[in-house]
């Protein structure tokens, strides 16, 4: 049922390029779905391990740059007289680099959180995306620094029969994010409804009680960090080769907050929470545009948060599963079969 | 017989309290063994040094031959040691179902490429696990609320629940602390049928209760502890009638002359 409506969502997102064929609409839906990749990956942490990254965006960036860099080739000296040279490589090779790089920096991460936990977590994370836009500013050479990383090549697909597509228009770029979201989507579902999935929670809801009936600590937050950085990757590579210029504002305090507030809105650990929470916060800003003046634009946003934290404080997908005609039938409890005493 | 649990001199201190002192008792396979005293004794503490939650200063933990030192408790709980808590201990806003599932743990190995790919191994496996967990309901008479989350169960329900979590994995040996702690008479006599049930499966059972009717009752063996040290250790006759015990629950001795039996 569940899955009949997501598939039915899908579908209907992707005829929008043909039934809506507006650049504008398609432009701020691509850069939205791109948000709600980086939610979806957020909400693995935050939803399911209940550790919050205010870091995410630094995942982010370096799946941007690492793809960005690896499609561009580069040519560095790395001390000694060294010097580090790579060619430029096809689109879908800096794709999974992205993914890679930020995946080896998530597993750092995680055996990080297995030693700080809560605020320290919090704050941990913060200076790892601040120290990563530092480096982004200050490493010229590599990074070319506050100019940019420009001529981003755009990402491209192998076709059957066709060979390597470059992704050029709008529609293209707006169903590779489309694809991607799917895929990242069905990925957490994967491992929040399996064996790991239920470990997560044991360790979010009853970290002693999960450790009593052996689930292991380290193990399962790695898996959780090394699966969230990863995704959050694959949505900054997404992100580089679609504006095709990147800057150290992309490891921005505020990326981070946007996807944070995505997932808490939409309901943190819920499925559907990023992607709910994406669609409002993704959307909201390009539609009040044409009809209001900015300032009147960010004091309706911030209200309209506030209304849903205090109102709504698990979230609006939990709220809207409550009003739907409720599964749980209640049962006279059957008292334990006793054994009588001797 | 042979010894599953073997404690030898063990000692821990909490910051500069010394909450156990010296402590060397033996549980033996297939028996119920209680872990009795005053309040403060080091019970708790000493179930918490077993199962790897706080570290010893001094002694040796032994389980089926293997030293203990050092493992954590997810480890421990693997190797077949489980405990459950004093103070109510459940996966409060999930299921009871989802909470029994979440405590079979260790009755499933599938990793992360068995959930990408739900493969036919791990969709069997959840098969199975989702049949152990109702078993499991079943067993601690929770069936009938599988459905509803733990945090509305009834008192006594959570009681069963906590017991039900630790016992899920079919540990060999199952460590349980005061599982009676505020139940009424008739939840209590279900409490010990459920501990008389798990025995009879073949779990070992290490119990600290301050119900003294129900330990006198159901222990094949009382180890009864007193500032740290271990007064007494005999089968219930014995204890009901050792003068050591009496003045330590009456309160009229501060000295211990003697150490263990």
């Amino acid at each position: 049922m569940s899955a009949v409506f997501g598939w039915l969502f899908v579908a209907a997102m992707a005829a929008v390029p043909v039934v809506f064929p507006d650049p504008y609409v398609l432009s701020v839906l691509t850069s939205a779905g791109i948000f709600i990749i980086g939610a979806i990956s957020l909400n693995l942490l935050l939803g399911y391990t209940g550790q919050l990254s205010l870091g995410h965006a630094a995942f982010f960036g370096l799946g941007a740059y690492a793809s960005a860099l690896v499609s561009l080739g580069f040519d560095i000296g790395i001390g000694f007289g060294l010097r580090l040279r790579l060619d430029p490589q096809p689109v879908f090779v800096g794709f999974l680099a992205g993914i890679a790089v930020a995946g080896a920096f998530g597993w750092l991460l995680g055996r990080l959180a297995f030693r700080v936990r809560g605020a320290y977590f919090v704050v941990i994370t913060i200076c790892f995306a601040q120290v990563l836009r530092m480096v982004a500013l200050n490493w010229v050479e590599l990074t070319q620094g506050p100019m940019a990383l420009i001529g981003i090549p755009p990402a491209s697909l192998w076709l059957p029969g066709q060979g390597v597509v470059p992704l050029y228009t709008k529609p293209q770029s707006f169903w590779l994010v489309l694809g991607v979201g799917t895929l990242a989507f069905l990925l957490v579902r994967q491992v929040v409804q399996s064996r790991i999935g239920r470990a997560l929670v044991a360790l979010r809801e009853n970290e002693t009680l999960a450790r009593s009936v052996g689930i292991r600590v380290t193990h399962y937050l790695v898996i959780a960090t090394v699966l969230s950085a990863g995704i959050a990757g694959a949505a900054g590579s997404l992100f580089a080769h679609y504006v095709r210029i990147i800057d150290p504002d992309v490891f921005l305090f505020i990326y981070t907050v946007t996807m944070v507030i995505m997932v808490i809105t939409g309901g943190k650990g819920t499925l559907w929470g990023p992607v709910v929470g994406g669609l409002i916060f993704g959307l909201m800003p390009d539609l009040l545009r044409g009809s209001a003046p900015p300032e009147a634009q960010w004091i309706a946003y911030g209200v309209l948060m506030i209304l849903l934290v205090m109102f709504l404080p698990r979230g609006i997908v939990p709220a809207v599963a409550g009003l739907l005609p409720a599964r749980r039938r209640p049962a006279p409890a059957i008292a334990a079969m006793v054994e009588p005493a001797p | 017989m042979t010894a599953l649990l073997e404690v030898e001199h063990v000692a821990v201190q909490i910051g500069g309290l010394v909450a156990v002192a010296d402590l060397s008792f033996t549980v033996e396979e297939g028996q119920v063994v209680s872990l009795i005293g005053p309040n403060g004794a080091g019970k708790t503490t000493a179930f918490n040094a077993i199962t790897g939650y706080m570290r010893p200063r001094q002694g040796r933990i032994r389980f089926r031959g293997q030293d203990l030192a050092g493992l954590s408790p997810e480890r421990i709980a693997a190797l077949g040691l489980v405990r459950s808590f004093q103070r109510t201990s459940i996966f409060g806003p999930c299921t009871v179902f989802e909470n029994a599932r979440m405590a079979l743990h260790l009755r499933g190995e599938s990793g992360l490429l068995g959930a990408l790919l739900r493969l036919p191994g791990m969709r069997r496996e959840e098969a199975r696990l989702r049949e152990e967990a109702f078993a499991m309901l079943d067993f601690v008479g929770l069936t009938a609320r599988a459905e509803v989350t733990a945090d509305s169960l009834a008192y006594g329900e959570q009681r069963r629940l906590g017991i039900a979590l630790a016992a899920a994995a079919a540990p060999q040996l199952l460590l349980l602390d005061e599982p009676a702690a505020g139940l009424n008479p008739s939840e209590t006599a279900e409490c010990m049928a459920l501990i008389r049930q798990l025995r009879d499966r073949g779990t070992t059972i290490l119990l600290v209760e301050h119900d003294m009717a129900m330990v006198m009752r159901i222990s094949d063996r009382i180890v009864v502890l007193n500032q740290g040290r271990i007064i007494a250790d005999g089968p219930p006759a014995e204890i009901r009638e050792d003068p050591e015990v009496i003045r330590a629950y009456l309160g009229t001795s501060r000295e211990v002359p003697h150490a263990a039996a």
